[in-house]
């Protein structure tokens, strides 16, 4: 769920450290990555027509990492690319402040690809339908699928996950957040649950 | 016999130079005696405890708007807001329609003041026929029908030989030729003062030497030919200045300022209401302290409403659109009183330069509470805090930039002729 | 901080700027798709109240709302008082009764925009509003600056023209400045407008002085047939004396960009070369203009119930 994230980057002031828990740490990010790379291998018989597209701003390091996963696993040259939803938002009119708008770059066009949808954490599974509505306006893919690194369930649309990291019962009330970009050592990624309370809307 | 007694105030009788406690006793439409210990067997009784006791004020400027526009204001609903606002006599200018520039007119002026207002009304005649600025009016014939001077006020007299002419056959009449100082060229299409405030709001701008070129040109014309110059509603400090110079060499030059222009600046113009758009424009800091002083120390001898009524839906318009003016007969003496609570002005002054001053100009009784003077009374609270609410108020119009505020000051009750025409619980009468 | 409606330049703090300027590149994006629209303002009704007429701005709106997929609704009263059937404040009035979720306002008088933003419950934006602001231009004319010099901060801008006329100077005097630029304008004297040193410019009557130095030179068009011979002599002579060519480009810094909001008397205010060809980017302008307005419309359609578009995110 990346509607609330800041709009540059995923890292969170560390205010919130102490309350929150830490449900996936960068080890186990990058772990569940590698197996979904083999999945999505293992899933699709034409690999050269997939294409990786990012929902920021949690998506961004993983559709990065897995790309960097089917280079080293089948040698393929993964198109990747970055779509925001926020334009396709149900709720924009509804909720308080306007959000501010993210990067969107598609580099290849979507026609008779299989486009795969990665995002960071899935819920109401409107995000998902918002990228869905995005994709089509750029084009008819061939098939579309979802890697979710976690799914802490509570649907309110029918979407379901073809790929997932983690399955994480929460409240709703809580908030999931990816953390840290994982280019470098000193920026980790890491998914931690917020409490209730500190939970920005 | 009818005794009127106003007891227990501050007198303040700029006539006598009188500032002290007492009473004023009418009889019979005069006054009878003033101070203290009178005898006030069977008079009915004016309470002035806390208030002041002034000569009535005295309107040098105001449009009545009758005949012809009687939608923004008439003479009964002019005379009601003037006694509301402690005027007892009202100047009304002769820009009807028709224009007020023959005896007949004067007459029906009269005529109806008569009828409907409360207060005096004094009208003042056009000086050119038609206003057009060329031709004079029959000014014997106006003064004998009851007319009190003259101007075109409204327009300017642009023709200088036409403006010569109009001051030299004055004299005839020995009365003042009021003068509305604005070079209508230099004006041009300008709806707000021209300056920083016209620049940042974009719109045309009229500049402040509109009026000092025509305030030079007039005080010039008015050494030469002799007559009784007096200034329309200064608003520049250089117009100020040209009146001091003129007035330190004795010139008979005499002028006003209205109330908007002591107390507001063209800063006011920036949420683009048009109940700031005005005739002169509103100035900037510098013009209303000039005007300020020269209120003080004399150059300005009184001050003017030039009560404009609009109708809301005229103003309603764009700001280029809408005509200019404000009303100011109801609030006056409150935003008035800001140079008496600043300091700048005794209050015995401030009375002076509202009734003494102006009826001395206009050649009237007034401005005195001397025994066998008209008992023209106003009784004023300075401290009192009102909320002015214009639809509340007795003028037909609400084009006030004071509406919606709390003001401190407010008449209590005006006597005109030693009748009670105006309590604040009662309100006016009409006659 | 901005409010309900977007009236002008005066009233934004340079955040907000930056705000609108960077929800305007994502638009940019939008309009670089083969399907140029998106479902965000999809029901929403956004009425264009153009009372002066204006094809290029009108255009430029009409492509913004319909891009997001919004209801537009050209509604152009006659504007002459004689022709005139309703007062403005009873037309804005009415159409507030309608419930649009924007209306975009253009007049030839200043300050109508505000007036029917005090009436109206929709959030008013001004297309505008005689010589007073034109706040979408001087957006649109930042955003270009940025783009073609990467930054506004510290570079010189001079502005050329009927700046006592100009709504297009004005705005873009607040808004450059607030960016960080030093603002200068030049003009034949009478076109300078009183205390415009007030604003934080410097004015010149030297074209050449006002060019020393300067990264951007935006000339403005002349207006008004009814100037010449009073205000200034010929257009010839303003030609001559302020016209912008190549070589008069010369006294700039090198690298210096030409701008114009158009359309462009040429040979007036630009040779016929510089309205054409680099450094001049009118055309960027133009397309920055739709980017700016989808920006605008994102921003502030449709909040007629909560607070300003700027509100704290997560404020309900």
């Amino acid at each position: 769920m990346s509607h609330a994230d800041p709009p540059n980057g995923s890292r969170e002031i560390g205010a919130q450290d102490s309350k929150s828990r830490s449900i996936l740490d960068d080890k186990g990010i990058r772990r569940a990555l590698t197996r979904i790379a083999h999945e999505i291998l293992e899933r699709n018989e034409e690999p050269e027509v997939l294409y990786l597209v990012a929902i920021p701003n949690g998506g961004v390091p993983l559709a990065r990492i897995l790309a960097s996963n089917l280079a080293e696993i089948a040698g393929l040259e993964v198109a990747v690319g970055v779509l925001d939803t926020t334009l396709y938002r149900d709720d924009l009119m509804t909720s308080g402040a306007r959000p501010l708008l993210r990067r969107t770059e598609m580099p290849s066009a979507v026609d008779e690809r299989v486009v795969v949808l990665v995002d960071d954490v899935v819920k109401t599974g409107r995000t998902i339908r918002a990228a869905m509505d995005a994709l089509m306006d750029f084009g008819r893919p061939q098939a579309v699928q979802v890697v979710g690194l976690v799914d802490r369930g509570h649907r309110e649309l029918p979407i379901k996950l073809d790929y997932v990291g983690k399955n994480v019962p929460t409240h709703v009330g809580e908030a999931v957040r990816l953390r840290g970009n994982g280019s470098d050592a000193e920026d980790l990624l890491e998914v931690v649950v917020l409490p209730v309370e500190e939970n920005a809307a | 016999m009818s005794r009127l007694l106003i007891r227990g105030g501050r007198l303040l009788d700029p006539a006598a130079k009188r500032d002290e406690p007492g009473d004023v006793l009418c009889l019979d439409g005069r006054i009878e005696a003033v101070g203290t210990d009178l005898d006030v067997r069977g008079a009915e009784v004016v309470d002035a405890e806390g208030a002041w006791i002034t000569p009535g004020f005295v309107d040098l400027h105001a449009h009545l708007r009758e005949p012809g526009q009687e939608y923004k204001e008439d003479i009964a609903s002019g005379g009601r807001a003037a006694v509301a606002g402690g005027f007892t006599a009202v100047a009304c200018m002769a820009n009807t329609d028709p224009v007020n520039d023959d005896p007949a007119m004067t007459d029906f002026i009269l005529d109806r003041a008569r009828q409907d207002s409360p207060a005096k009304v004094y009208p003042i005649a056009a000086a050119t026929r038609r206003l057009e600025g060329q031709l004079m009016t029959e000014m014997s014939a106006l003064i004998d029908a009851g007319a009190v001077a003259f101007s075109d006020d409204g327009r300017t007299i642009m023709d200088s030989c036409v403006m010569r002419r109009v001051l030299e056959y004055s004299r005839l009449v020995n009365v003042p030729v009021i003068v509305h100082c604005e070079d209508r060229t230099l004006v041009g299409q300008g709806v707000v003062n021209e300056g920083a405030m016209s620049t940042r709001l974009g719109l045309p701008g009229n500049p402040g030497i509109a009026e000092t070129v025509h305030v030079a040109r007039d005080v010039i014309l008015a050494e030469f030919t002799g007559a009784h110059l007096h200034v329309a509603h200064v608003s520049t400090a250089g117009g100020v200045a040209s009146i001091r110079a003129a007035r330190e060499r004795g010139l008979n030059v005499t002028a006003e300022v209205t109330p908007h222009h002591l107390t507001l600046t063209d800063e006011e113009t920036a949420g683009f209401d048009t109940n700031t758009k005005v005739a002169p424009p509103l100035r900037s800091a510098q013009d209303v302290a000039a005007c300020r002083a020269g209120l003080v120390d004399g150059t300005i001898d009184a001050i003017a409403t030039d009560h404009a009524p609009h109708a809301m839906h005229e103003k309603d318009q764009e700001f280029t659109e809408a005509p200019h003016g404000m009303i100011g007969l109801e609030t006056a003496a409150a935003v008035t009183l800001d140079l008496v609570r600043s300091g700048e002005l005794s209050p015995l002054a401030w009375v002076a330069r509202l009734s003494t001053a102006p009826a001395r100009i206009l050649r009237r009784p007034g401005g005195s509470l001397a025994p066998g003077e008209p008992a023209d009374v106003t009784v004023l609270d300075p401290d009192r805090r009102w909320h002015y609410d214009p639809a509340k108020g007795y003028s037909k119009s609400r084009n006030s930039p004071w509406a919606g505020r709390d003001l401190i000051g407010r008449v209590v009750t005006t006597i005109v002729d030693g009748m009670i025409v105006y309590h604040v619980d009662r309100g006016a009468l009409v006659p | 901080m901005i409010g309900r409606d977007l009236l002008g330049i005066e009233d934004l703090e340079r955040e907000d700027i930056e705000k609108i300027l960077e929800t305007a590149m994502h638009m940019r994006e939008v309009g670089e798709r083969d399907v140029k629209k998106v479902p965000t303002l999809r029901g929403r009704t956004i009425v264009n109240l153009f009372f002066e007429a204006s094809t290029r701005t009108r255009a430029s709106f009409e492509i913004a709302g319909k891009r997001l997929s919004a209801d537009v609704v050209n509604f152009s009263p006659a504007s002459s008082s004689l022709k005139k059937a309703e007062s403005i404040l009873d037309t804005a009035r009415t159409l507030d009764a309608m419930d649009p979720d924007a209306v975009v306002v253009r007049h030839a008088v200043s300050g109508v925009p505000r007036r029917i933003a005090d009436v109206l419950g929709a959030p008013v934006i001004n297309a505008g509003d005689g010589a007073h602001e034109h706040p979408t231009q001087a957006l649109l004319d930042i955003l270009t600056v940025q783009q073609e010099k990467g930054r506004i901060d510290g570079l010189t801008v001079t502005i050329v023209g009927d700046i006592a006329h100009s709504r297009v100077a004005r705005s873009n005097i607040y808004g450059f400045r607030k960016m960080g630029a030093e603002v200068r304008v030049a003009a034949p004297p009478p076109m300078i407008p009183a205390d415009v040193e007030a604003l934080g410019v410097k004015a010149y009557t030297s074209l050449r002085e006002s060019l020393d130095g300067v990264d951007v030179v935006m000339a403005l068009r002349i207006q008004n047939e009814r100037l010449v011979g009073s205000w200034f002599p010929s257009v010839r002579e303003y030609s001559a004396t302020f016209g912008l060519d190549r070589a008069k480009l010369r006294y700039a810094r090198d690298g210096a960009i030409v701008m114009h909001p158009g359309p462009v008397n040429r040979g007036v205010e630009l040779s016929h070369d510089l309205a054409d060809h680099r450094p001049s980017v009118i055309l960027d302008q133009v397309r920055n203009g739709v980017a700016i307005r989808m920006a605008v419309l994102y921003l502030f359609a449709g909040r007629h119930r909560g607070g300003g578009p700027f509100a704290q995110q997560g404020a309900q």
